[in-house]
């Protein structure tokens, strides 16, 4: 056991801890996965301890990237986040009393746009949620959606009026969900929005949205403004779900067609054994 | 008149609200609170050297203070929100529009603590804001034992507005509004005012649901 090193699906990931552009001379102390960590820069560079102990950092998607173990595998790839053109938006943290997970899986559903999102990103009576693929890639280990289609009010702070809106999703770590959605401005182009989770315990994760668009008109502030109007509304829906942790295998909740994404994103938790915010006996 | 403005701020939801009610029209100026923390920054400081929002700012005339825009907005797009039918009336909006100010500084800053960690007293914030809860729960029951749905009289005016957001948040900042029933029957009769907006954490009415009567039975 002792020369052994084996891999662990929670403890060998990355996770993100800080917001790059507000890590000033006095550090953030923070929790990750329970632990409290330190994030702080180093002759500029920034750096997280854990108990004097320097972890493997790496600053991407204007945020501060770290493990408590020792990662086997690069931090994903967006490529779009190098594409020129496009703005660049930190959000800003926002502190969540839920699962991990149940933040990822609730930025994955659809079906809530009209109910949550009212006027804004959904609107009944357009409550459905048509056929769309859902795969879970093995030559890159990450869950996808793909060909989602719905109408919105008002998609984007960009967007003038409604539109039907195409959209994929992508999981390409177990706290991390990006989405691309149609760009009004740049028919041709994705809009990149992302959550980043990060877990601070099994029911308390800070949150950081980041986006990365083509608008070249609407204010810095405004865009920020948008994103953090959709994510508090979904806060208090994530504070007040039961149970709070996340359910890897069907019980109580019931799965609709509209939640393929969701299914495939547990299954996918499950066969890596990333059990961290998540419920293991059957509800 | 210019609003500089934050979208998950309750005293500036609380202007948006009153424009909305009266139909004023208000161009908006979104100020970086957070993450940016704009509102500290030397240019807002040299518009509002307190560093707060809501600014109401309309040619020369600048206002800092939310209970001062309210009155000022009613006073230019809805003089009845002022609330003057009665000197008592007048006495008692204005009292609301100063007790709003505890709202703010209870449940206002136990709010960003929880939601996006700004610094608070987190125990002596939620124990405050649960003491204004309570005086506000009373006052809504003794108003209701003289047949007055609202908190200045049988009618809604700026002191129901000035309070009505804090009470709608208060769970964002770990505070339950569970405890408080005659809160909560009054936060719906501000719901179903027509003109009535919305904010992340406080919702329209369901169309399906009962409108509230004005007078509880």
């Amino acid at each position: 056991m002792t020369d052994t090193i084996r891999h662990d699906p929670i403890i060998d990931e990355w996770y993100p801890v800080a917001m790059a552009s507000q890590l000033g001379p006095q550090g953030r102390d923070t929790q990750l996965l329970g632990k409290p960590i330190r994030v702080m820069l180093k002759d500029g560079v920034p750096v997280a301890t854990a108990a004097g102990r320097t972890l493997p950092s790496v600053t991407r998607y204007g945020h501060v990237w770290t493990s408590l173990g020792a990662p086997d595998h690069p931090l994903f790839d967006i490529p779009e986040a190098d594409q020129p053109g496009r703005r660049l938006v930190d959000v800003g943290l926002v502190r969540v009393k839920c699962s991990p997970l149940r933040a990822v899986e609730n930025f994955l559903d659809i079906a809530h746009f009209p109910f949550v999102h009212t006027d804004i990103l959904g609107a009944e009576p357009h409550t459905e949620v048509g056929r769309y693929d859902v795969a879970i890639r093995d030559e890159v280990d990450e869950v996808w959606a793909t060909k989602v289609e719905f109408y919105q009010p008002q998609a984007a702070k960009s967007a003038a009026g409604g539109i039907t809106t195409e959209y994929m999703y992508r999981v390409p770590s177990p706290t991390v969900a990006v989405l691309y959605k149609t760009c009004p401005p740049r028919p041709g182009e994705w809009d990149v929005i992302t959550l980043f989770v990060q877990p601070l315990t099994e029911t308390l994760c800070e949150v950081w949205p980041w986006m990365a668009l083509f608008d070249d008109e609407t204010p810095m502030t405004d865009l920020i403004h948008f994103q953090q109007l959709i994510f508090l509304q979904d806060r208090s829906i994530l504070e007040n779900q039961q149970p709070s942790l996340l359910p890897l295998d069907p019980g109580l909740e019931i799965p609709t067609r509209a939640d393929l994404t969701s299914i495939a994103y547990r299954r996918w938790l499950k066969r890596r054994g990333y059990t961290y915010g998540a419920q293991l006996v059957a509800a | 008149m210019i609003l500089y403005d934050y979208v998950l701020s309750p005293d500036c939801y609380k202007v948006r609200l009153l424009a909305s009610l009266t139909g004023a029209k208000l161009d908006f100026k979104a100020v970086d609170f957070h993450p940016g923390g704009e509102h500290r920054r030397p240019a807002f400081l040299r518009l509002n050297p307190a560093g707060t929002i809501p600014v109401l700012q309309d040619g020369d005339l600048v206002l800092t203070e939310s209970a001062s825009i309210l009155t000022y907005l009613a006073a230019c797009a809805g003089p009845r929100w002022l609330g003057d039918d009665t000197p008592e009336m007048r006495g008692r909006v204005a009292q609301w529009l100063a007790f709003a100010h505890r709202l703010s500084a209870s449940i206002g800053k136990a709010r960003t603590h929880d939601m996006l960690q700004k610094p608070a007293d987190i125990d002596a914030c939620r124990a405050a804001g649960i003491t204004a809860l309570r005086e506000m729960e009373a006052a809504l029951i003794e108003n209701s034992l003289r047949g007055e749905a609202f908190f200045a009289g049988n009618r809604p005016t700026l002191a129901d507005l000035a309070c009505f957001p804090h009470a709608m948040l208060a769970p964002d900042g770990g505070i339950s509004t569970d405890p408080y029933p005659a809160i909560r029957l009054w936060t719906r009769r501000i719901r179903a005012l027509p003109g009535f907006i919305e904010m992340p954490g406080i919702h329209r009415l369901h169309e399906l649901k009962p409108e509230p009567v004005a007078v509880p039975e």
